[in-house]
C-alpha cells in the first residue's frame, strides 16, 4: 500500500477524567487518564466519528508514524487514510488506549492519585463494559454526542458489540470482526495458561515487580508464544514455517533448530520488552468475562432487544480461535431482533490474524461498507 | 438482465405483501430484493454464498448474509420470516427435500421458481440428441451448476409427497401466463407453497 495514503505523521494525545468510573466489579476509579489519537477531521455537524476499538496486545496508535523513520505504522494501517478503506477524507477516526493499558492510559504502570505510587497489583480489574464507558466519555471530552460507528476485530470486536448494548442510542454502525458473543471453555484455558506463565515468574512479585525494578519477561514471551500460536491456521504456520530447519542441520539440542521457534521467540522476546505484563493479565480477563447474554439465562437475542445500530460481522475461515461459528451466534441474536446486518465468512488461510491483513475482497468488504456510512453522513 | 427475468420478479413482487419481511436465498447481486424494497418496502435479507455476488448485494445497501444454502437455514427462527423466496436457484441445490422443508419452516409464505425442463424446445434438443440448452437453461452440460433439473409435472409430485401445499402456480413464457399444457409450453414456472 503506497504511502500517500497515509495519515502521515501522528500524535498521541492524553485526556484526564476527573470524575470517578464505576467499574463492573463494584470498585471505582477516582480518576483516570486516556491516550488516544485521532486522524481525519470532525465535521460541522459532529456525526463522522468512528471509534478503532484494539485487541489484546493493541494500543491508541492505529495509524500513521510518530516519526518519518518509524519502522512500523500503528497497528491497523492498512485500514485508514485518506482513500483507504476507513477514509479520513470522509471520517473522524479516534484509537484509544483500554484502561489498564500500558501506553499512557491509566493502569498499572501509572500512579494511584490516592497513594501517589505506581498502582501495581492494585490497578483494579477492568470489564469490556468499563472499557465502553470510559470511551463514552472521551467521545462527551471531544463533544461528540454519537458515533457513525464502533469498529473493531477480536476483542475489538467485543467493544463494538458492547457500544450498541451500553449507549443505543449513540452508535448508528457496529463493524465487528473475528469476534465472539463470549469466549469458549478452551479459548478462556488459552488465556489461563498465559496468565499462569506470568504469574509463576519469579520476577513477577504478585503483580509489583515495578518496585524490585523487575519485569516478568519469561512469562510474558511464552505468554505470548502461545497467544501467536493460536492466531494462526494450521495451514498458514505450514505454509510459511514447515518444518524448515533453521541451520539446515538437525543440531540434536533445545536451542531453536526450527524456524517456527525462531518465529515464536522473536515474537516473544519482543513483545516482553515492550508490552506490560499486568495489562497482559487483565486484557485476558477482561476477554474471559465478556459474555453480554449472561444476565439474559445465555439468550444473546434477548440481551440485544436494546440494540439499534444497524451491524456488519465479518469472520475468516481459517479462524480457529473465534472460528465463523460464534460470529453467526451473533448474526442470529442480531436477525431475531429484525435489525439491519450482513454477515460477511472471508476465505483466508492467516486465522484469527486475518482481520489485520490487507485482502482485497476483505479490504472490498470494509470500504463497501464505509461507503455505505459516508452517504448516510 | 433478461425482460424475462424482470417479469419474474413482478410475479414475485406481486405475491409478497407491503412491508413484509423477505429472506432470499440464493440472491446473486440483490437485484430482487432490490427491486421488492424500492416497489414494496419490504424488510428484505439476501443469503449468498458467492464472494462477488455477496460484494455487489452489499453495494446494492442490502443485508446479505453470506453461506451456504446446502448447510439449512440453522441461525433463523422458525416462523420469523413473512415469506422466503428461492428464485430460479431450486435446479443448482443437492439437497433439495432439505431445502424446501427449511423454507417452509422459516417462511409463512414460500415463493419457488424454477426453469421449466419439460418445456417443448428442451424437449426437442433432447430428440435431436443434444443436452437442451436455452435463455432459461444458458450452460453446456459439462459446465451447468444446475444439477437438479426437473418439470412441473416433477414438482407437483414433489409436493404432494412432501406434503407441501401449493397456493398458488404461475407458468410463464417470455412473461405471459399459460394455461394450456403449462408442463409443455411453460418456460418458467412460479409455485407460491406453504406447509400443510
Amino acid at each position: 500500500m503506497s504511502e500517500k495514503n497515509s495519515v502521515g505523521l501522528v500524535k498521541a494525545k492524553l485526556a484526564q477524567f476527573t470524575k470517578p468510573l464505576k467499574l463492573t466489579s463494584g470498585k471505582k476509579l477516582p480518576s483516570y487518564t486516556l491516550a488516544y489519537e485521532t486522524y481525519g477531521k470532525l465535521n460541522a455537524k459532529k456525526n463522522n466519528a468512528v471509534i478503532v476499538c484494539h485487541a489484546l496486545s493493541g494500543n491508541h496508535h492505529v495509524a500513521g508514524r510518530y516519526k518519518k523513520d518509524d519502522k512500523y505504522p500503528g497497528w491497523w494501517d492498512n485500514l485508514i487514510g485518506p482513500g483507504r478503506p476507513l477514509d479520513t477524507d470522509r471520517f473522524f477516526v479516534i484509537g484509544i488506549n483500554n484502561l489498564g493499558g500500558c501506553h499512557g492510559t491509566s493502569g498499572s504502570m501509572s500512579i494511584n492519585p490516592k497513594t501517589k505510587k505506581l498502582w501495581g497489583s492494585d490497578f483494579p480489574i477492568v470489564t469490556v463494559e468499563d472499557w465502553v464507558n470510559s470511551q463514552a466519555a472521551l467521545i462527551d471530552h471531544l463533544g461528540i454526542e454519537s458515533l457513525a460507528a464502533v469498529i473493531g476485530g477480536s476483542i475489538g470486536g467485543m467493544q463494538a458489540m458492547q457500544w450498541t448494548l451500553s449507549y443505543p442510542k449513540r452508535v448508528r454502525h457496529a463493524i465487528v470482526i473475528a469476534a465472539a458473543p463470549n469466549l469458549t471453555a478452551q479459548n478462556v484455558a488459552f488465556n489461563e495458561v498465559a496468565r499462569q506463565a506470568i504469574i509463576t515468574d519469579p520476577d513477577f512479585y504478585n503483580g509489583d515487580y515495578y518496585r524490585f525494578k523487575k519485569k516478568p519477561k519469561r512469562g510474558l514471551r511464552v505468554a505470548r508464544m502461545l497467544g501467536h500460536i493460536t492466531y494462526l491456521s494450521d495451514d498458514a504456520m505450514d505454509s510459511k514455517f514447515g518444518r524448515k530447519l533453521k541451520n539446515k542441520n538437525i543440531e540434536y539440542s533445545f536451542d531453536v533448530n526450527f524456524e517456527m521457534e525462531s518465529y515464536l521467540h522473536h515474537q516473544g522476546d519482543k513483545f516482553a520488552e515492550e508490552f506490560d505484563a499486568n495489562t497482559y493479565l487483565r486484557m485476558t480477563r477482561a476477554l474471559d468475562y465478556f459474555d453480554p447474554a449472561i444476565e439474559y439465562q445465555g439468550n444473546l437475542s434477548k440481551a440485544f432487544k436494546k440494540v439499534e445500530a444497524d451491524f456488519l460481522v465479518v469472520s475468516f475461515t481459517s479462524d480457529w480461535r473465534f472460528s465463523p461459528q460464534r460470529s453467526k451466534e451473533i448474526v442470529k441474536a442480531l436477525l431475531d431482533n429484525e435489525l439491519t446486518v450482513s454477515y460477511a465468512e472471508v476465505t483466508a488461510e492467516h486465522g484469527h490474524d486475518a482481520f489485520l491483513m490487507s485482502d482485497p475482497h476483505y479490504h472490498g468488504i470494509l470500504t463497501t461498507y464505509f461507503k455505505k456510512i459516508a452517504n448516510q453522513l | 438482465m433478461s425482460a424475462q427475468f424482470r417479469q419474474d420478479f413482478s410475479v414475485i413482487a406481486n405475491w409478497i405483501p407491503f412491508g413484509a419481511k423477505v429472506l432470499d436465498l440464493g440472491c446473486a447481486d440483490g437485484s430482487l430484493l432490490k427491486f421488492l424494497e424500492g416497489s414494496l418496502e419490504v424488510k428484505g435479507y439476501g443469503i449468498e454464498k458467492n464472494d462477488a455476488h455477496w460484494l455487489n448485494t452489499l453495494k446494492q445497501g442490502l443485508n446479505v448474509i453470506q453461506m451456504d444454502l446446502e448447510s439449512g437455514l440453522s441461525g433463523f427462527e422458525s416462523q420469523s420470516f413473512d415469506v422466503v423466496v428461492l428464485s430460479q436457484t431450486l435446479q443448482a441445490i443437492h439437497n433439495i427435500e432439505k431445502i424446501v422443508y427449511e423454507m417452509c419452516r422459516v417462511g409463512k409464505e414460500v415463493i419457488v421458481t424454477f426453469p421449466n425442463f419439460g418445456y417443448w424446445r428442451h424437449r426437442i434438443q433432447l430428440i435431436q440428441g443434444q443436452m437442451p440448452v436455452s435463455k432459461a437453461l444458458p450452460y453446456e452440460w459439462y459446465n451447468t451448476p444446475n444439477i437438479h433439473l426437473c418439470t412441473i409435472k416433477d414438482f407437483d409430485e414433489f409436493c404432494i409427497k412432501n406434503k407441501i401445499g401449493i397456493k398458488e402456480r404461475l407458468i410463464l413464457t417470455y412473461g405471459k401466463p399459460i394455461h394450456f399444457m403449462p408442463n409443455l409450453m411453460g418456460e418458467l414456472a412460479m409455485y407460491r407453497l406453504v406447509s400443510k
